[in-house]
């Protein structure tokens, strides 16, 4: 048990930060949340810069384009680039964090040949067509059908809670393909093409106004059979593969951000004499305490993972359910530091974050799900209702 | 970089357990309880034998010579078994107070306020708060006669208040100079400091071990009890609970691991703050999923989140925690600007569908 890390990890770190001192000064300032466009190329351009440099798939194997580096070096990775406030991944989260580890893990040689080196570089992005409007957490419930009709699938149905569809390029889509199978057979896991017939994308408006997400109307889409992963009907299993990804490093660069963030609180109530307030002064204490126990359990999980080889384990579920909940208590207690007069200004900081913040225990998964997995999964307590 | 047990820890830990399922087991357990607490001598002394006190002594002053981290995952097993007596106190007087470190010599702390002292009757010695000492001898006597016994919560943990009346009068001093005594560095730092953050780390290590004893009695029990024709485990209500708990725990522990390895101020505050709530809370949790049964003095809960209680009142309270922690959140560094902005991360939650 230590906290040291090696010279070669530390030479890694060094180097990072010497290139993030180097360039971040150059970028330009975030596009609006709601220039899609603006942001979509935003994000792309520091995805080519990373790439550039060796730093685009840091963690995915060598074989698929990545650097093979270790869960460690990952978290660093991850680590530095929040603490120096470099650009988050944004609108590829998709392609770099769910789907091109997936393909990367379960696509053929030419899957991984047509579909990886894209993400990498920033040239295509990617967006998730999982929950469907009568599924949401019952995620195997999907009903969008897929018909073969000789090479291709023919795809009809609905999904929603799509974020970046309306500049995705491609979609990583769960599909009904034996509708006469139990509910978690039956399923597919497609890349589609955004850009194929018969595919609307509606713009949804989320609680904090902006169009983050959309709903998507698949009309008789056709798809080739090629872009399947995995086997037909097998895609519960790849999806499973998928969501230990979500929960397993997808939040990591975040703890570090609401670190950050609590301590630029701290500093707005100091400067604005709320920090007299016991009851307020104590409350960011306290969080102060679980942001600094999550981080700790995140390098846990790494070194675990580094051990099991890279596969994130079940017990992402206590992260993702401690974290998405103290996520909302963050930005209840900037709020409150703001004070009346700032807290309901949404050109605040922390404003919108508040808001935005309500997603958390609901997406990846409800915190209520997630309870279900760390006590059926991990406890080991009887399936039930 | 590695928070994973080593081979020697795993082994450490097992050796713990098993030494307290052989000479605290529940039967002495509840022993224990109907004698009213008390420190046990004999198990005194093979706590000592195995080396609990002298854990962190150097090996040429007759110690083991291991670390906090090893302290930890001692007292965690401590803390699981419910076993009783000023462990921790013991524990930081090894090589301040003789026979200590053996288990021969019996040291409780009074930490000052209004802290009722622990176990104050029959104890060898006391580690002094604010004296930067440790009372003896006639001094002791005298404390001891000036004591007034409290009806204790807790059946395992007699309780004394020790007078301010008598304190300001000099009833601690003279006392033996902690820094004069041979074991020098290590535990020998001047109380209150580094003993005093040593001993709410160790504290800390006895909560989380009961927390995660409490998840563990929680989902046996929830797994055998069959209520409306089920198991009380398959329901929804009840399993939200056990995840709690665990959720509650996890973190706990990975703060504790990270202190006991940094021995940073900051970070023990974080790991007992956490400890103390995930011990108080999975043994209220605990005791709800027991019901009727849980209310009992049968059941072993209460005798968990008596304990839980007391627990947190020692060392460091969660007020004191939270101002040493919301006092850390120092200046922020500038940065990029383009990412601090406001908004920069809104609606970007990893959600999609």
């Amino acid at each position: 048990m230590d906290l040291v890390y090696t010279e070669a990890e530390e030479e890694f770190r060094g180097r990072l930060r010497e290139w993030l001192a180097a360039v971040l000064p150059g970028l330009p300032p975030k596009p609006s949340p709601d220039d899609w466009p603006a942001r979509r190329a935003h994000d792309t351009s520091w995805q080519r810069m990373l790439y550039d440099a060796g730093y685009a798939g840091l963690h995915w194997p060598v074989d698929a384009g990545g650097r093979g580096a270790t869960p460690t070096q990952h978290l660093i990775f991850l680590e530095e680039t929040e603490k120096a406030g470099a650009p988050y991944v944004g609108a590829n989260f998709v392609g770099l964090l769910h789907a091109g580890p997936t393909i990367a893990a379960e696509g053929t040689a030419e899957q991984r040949a047509r579909w990886l080196p894209p993400v990498l570089r920033g040239d295509e992005i990617w967006c998730q067509g999982f929950s469907e409007p009568e599924a949401g957490s019952d995620l195997a419930a999907l009903r969008t059908r897929a018909v073969r009709d000789g090479d291709d699938y023919v795809v009809s149905g609905q999904k929603i809670w799509t974020s970046h569809a309306e500049v995705a390029d491609w979609c990583e889509l769960l599909v009904r393909t034996d509708p006469g199978a139990p509910k978690h057979r039956g399923i597919s896991w497609l890349a589609m093409p955004m850009d194929a017939p018969g595919i609307t994308v509606r713009p949804l408006r989320t609680l904090a106004g902006s169009t983050e997400f959309a709903e998507v109307f698949l009309d008789e889409v056709r798809v080739p059979v090629r872009n399947r992963v995995g086997a037909e009907n097998d895609g519960w299993r790849v999806t499973m593969v998928t969501l230990s990804f979500e929960r397993g490093t997808a939040f990591v660069g975040e703890v570090v951000a609401c670190r950050r963030t609590l301590a630029a609180v701290a500093a707005e109530a100091r400067r604005n004499g709320r920090w007299d307030d016991a009851v307020l002064r104590r409350r960011l204490g306290r969080l102060n305490a679980e942001f600094r126990a999550l981080w700790r359990l995140t390098q846990g999980n790494v070194g675990e993972s580094e051990r099991t080889g890279g596969v994130p384990g079940i017990g992402g579920s206590v992260f993702k359910l401690r974290y998405s909940g103290l996520r909302q208590e963050l930005y209840e207690a900037a709020a409150e530091a703001l004070g009346a007069g700032g807290a309901f200004d949404l050109d605040r900081e922390w404003a919108l974050d508040r808001l935005s913040s309500l997603s958390y225990t609901i997406a990846a998964g409800t915190s209520q799900i997630q309870r279900n997995i760390v006590a059926e999964r991990i406890l080991g307590l009887p399936k039930g209702r | 970089m590695d928070l994973q047990l080593s081979d020697d820890q795993r082994a450490l830990r097992s050796g713990m357990r098993d030494l307290l399922g052989a000479v605290f087991d529940r039967d002495r357990l509840r022993a224990a309880v109907e004698r009213g607490g008390g420190v046990d001598r004999g198990l005194w002394r093979e706590l000592g034998a195995a080396g609990l006190f002298a854990l962190r002594l150097p090996e040429e002053a007759g110690g083991v010579g291991l670390g906090l981290p090893e302290a930890v995952l001692l007292f965690e097993e401590a803390g699981r078994a419910l076993l009783p007596g000023p462990l921790v106190a013991t524990h930081l007087a090894a090589g301040l107070v003789k026979g200590a470190a053996e288990g021969e010599a019996v040291v409780t702390a009074a930490e000052g306020g209004d802290r009722p002292v622990a176990d104050l009757v029959g104890a060898d010695a006391v580690l002094v708060a604010g004296g930067a000492g440790v009372v003896a001898g006639e001094e002791l006597k005298a404390l001891v006669a000036g004591a007034r016994p409290v009806r204790s919560m807790d059946p395992l943990t007699p309780l004394h208040r020790v007078e301010a009346r008598r304190r300001a009068e000099g009833a601690f001093a003279p006392l033996h100079r902690v820094e004069e005594h041979p074991a020098g560095a290590g535990p020998g730092e001047a109380y209150p400091g580094a003993l005093r953050h040593a001993g709410a780390l160790l504290t800390a290590a006895e909560q989380l071990g009961s927390a995660a004893r409490t998840t563990e009695m929680a989902v046996q029990h929830a797994g055998a009890r069959e209520q409306f024709g089920s198991l009380i485990g398959s329901f929804q209500a009840v399993k939200h609970l056990c995840a709690d708990m665990l959720t509650r725990t996890e973190p706990a522990r990975s703060a504790l691991y990270a202190a006991a390895l940094t021995g940073d101020p900051v970070e023990i505050a974080a790991a007992k703050l956490l400890a103390d709530e995930a011990a108080v809370r999975n043994a209220r949790d605990c005791l709800q999923i027991h019901g009727g049964m849980g209310f009992t003095w049968e059941a072993d809960v209460h005798l968990h989140l008596k304990r839980a209680w007391l627990r947190a009142a020692r060392w460091l309270t969660a007020a004191e925690a939270e101002e040493l922690l919301a006092a850390d959140l120092g200046p922020v560094q500038p940065l990029y600007s383009g990412s601090a902005a406001g908004g920069g991360r809104a609606g970007e939650a990893e959600g999609a569908g």
